[in-house]
């Protein structure tokens, strides 16, 4: 078994591109969320979201390499560009012994819907020749894999929200058993159109003015976009080759509820909780942060608070739990990824991300969601809950190093 | 309409609309969350309505689905116009 630690981040999000900046942001509190802009925008009930702006692709990649590249594509070479150059690297070390796995949960979505538009709206007959390789969901670590010679096991994981930290879990596993040297992992996600969004508008779960996590007045999830993309490798080849390991990941648990397909499961999601923990070797009483799931939906932030008591016990209540959600928006597929950013930063520069827009007490969310105001303080060890439609859990704990 | 609303939720709810009374309630009928945004839907696109609901408000103030006569008052105002933020869900 080998001791895994994370050597490079990258992200980008409707707070900011890098993590720096990302990181800046959360800090301050500062909220990604505003009108939304797309065409057909109007047609919807719910015109809110955290959209990256300004982000201009014709700039970024050659021409001839953009017909390939969904906005996913694009937010996960960004944020892969930017987790290799702080782990120094150029390429793989060792292409066959370095792989990729890449959390999304609508994979080329933007492409699906601009290719259904021409066909069903504008009544053309055909669409772009690359929309398949465009849109699959695979498509983000592919082109993670070319573009760093990664040959080793490379895929795509679907778990809605919780697929970044399936894949970094996966990749964490992978590493620690010494099946591989290194990982690209993280998730990469870009719904936010009039097809997806219009989708998302018929379960009638977004808040049509805010998130508000643990707040009473929270009345739904808002919808966000981006990537996040980390190095993983083990602690013995980060030192050898001179690398700075950012943390030590130290354990994951996955499980499913294996019941209702959308409501959460308290025990169940207790269940990944712990066997995080386990898995770690990880006491309650040494995490001093939990990134939260925290959607702002009336129905998650009441039961993983409860699931949180269930396996801290009387512990919870001097665990700092943050749902950083209210600020980058749920990324879905991507949102594990995005909140590792501000796991990392609790764990190397003693900033807890607040939970901003909280203005009321819940009863049912008695925890201390660090409200509002980014706290100060030193913080060993980390918890990141992932809670998924489906019911697929996972949670990963993290050690400063 | 009193007809029409309670087809739409007997069927949701695999029952006969006869079996239906007004004072039932969603959940006596074995209607869940997602039950109920389907019989949502299915009456937004029978009366070409748009229900203000979101699953997220424990006091349904703008459409009460406290029973199967409620959702019927309800979609009789929304139909009649007198929701004036209707498509603010």
């Amino acid at each position: 078994m080998h001791r895994v630690v994370i050597t490079g981040a990258g992200t980008i999000n409707a707070l900011a591109e890098g993590v720096g900046a990302t990181q800046a942001a959360m800090a301050a509190g500062r909220s990604g969320i505003g009108a939304l802009q797309f065409s057909d925008v109007e047609r919807l009930s719910v015109q809110i979201g955290a959209q990256i702006h300004g982000f201009a692709p014709e700039d970024r990649f050659e021409l001839g390499k953009l017909a390939l590249y969904d906005a996913f594509t694009q937010y996960a070479l960004v944020a892969g560009a930017e987790a290799m150059a702080q782990a120094g690297l150029e390429n793989a070390p060792d292409p066959a012994r370095w792989g990729c796995i890449i959390g999304s949960a609508g994979g080329g979505h933007g492409t699906a819907n601009d290719a259904y538009r021409a066909v069903y709206a504008q009544g053309k007959n055909r669409v772009h020749p690359l929309t398949v390789p465009k849109l699959m969901a695979n498509a983000a670590p592919a082109h993670l894999a070319i573009r760093y010679h990664l040959q080793g096991p490379g895929f795509a994981v679907a778990t809605a929200c919780a697929s970044s930290n399936h894949a970094i879990g996966l990749a964490f596993q992978m590493v620690r058993s010494g099946m591989v040297e290194g990982m690209l992992a993280g998730g990469a996600e870009a719904m936010l159109n009039f097809g997806g969004l219009k989708a998302w508008e018929g379960l009638r779960v977004m808040s049509p003015d805010g998130c508000r996590p643990f707040s009473a007045d929270r009345n739904g999830m808002v919808q966000g976009e981006g990537a996040g993309v980390f190095v993983l490798e083990t602690l013995e080849g980060a030192l050898a080759r001179g690398a700075t390991p950012l943390a030590e990941i130290a354990g994951f648990a996955m499980n499913c509820d294996a019941s209702d397909i959308v409501m959460p499961d308290q025990d169940s999601a207790a269940r990944a909780i712990a066997g995080a923990l386990s898995d770690a070797g990880m006491a309650p009483e040494e995490v001093g942060y939990i990134n939260a799931h925290g959607t702002g939906t009336a129905a998650n932030d009441r039961i993983e608070t409860a699931a949180i008591r269930q396996v801290f016990g009387a512990v919870a209540d001097h665990v700092a739990v943050s749902a950083t959600k209210a600020m980058h928006g749920h990324c879905i597929g991507a949102t594990g990824a995005v909140e590792m950013v501000a796991c990392l930063m609790a764990l190397r520069a003693g900033v807890i991300a607040p939970t901003i827009n909280y203005s009321t007490p819940d009863p049912a969310c008695d925890l201390d969601v660090v409200p509002n105001v980014a706290r100060h303080v030193q913080v060993g060890a980390v918890l990141s809950n992932a809670f998924a439609f489906g019911g697929f859990n996972a949670v990963l704990a993290l050690r400063a190093i | 309409m009193h007809d029409q609303v309670f087809a739409i939720i007997a069927q949701e709810a695999h029952r006969a609309p006869e079996e239906l009374r007004a004072e039932m309630t969603l959940e006596e009928l074995g209607l869940d969350s997602l039950g109920l945004v389907e019989v949502i839907f299915a009456i937004e696109e029978r009366f070409d309505i748009t229900v203000p609901f979101n699953a997220n408000e424990t006091a349904q103030e703008q459409f009460d689905i406290t029973s199967v006569g409620a959702i019927v008052r309800a979609v009789e105002k929304l139909v009649a116009g007198d929701t004036p933020s209707a498509a603010v869900a």
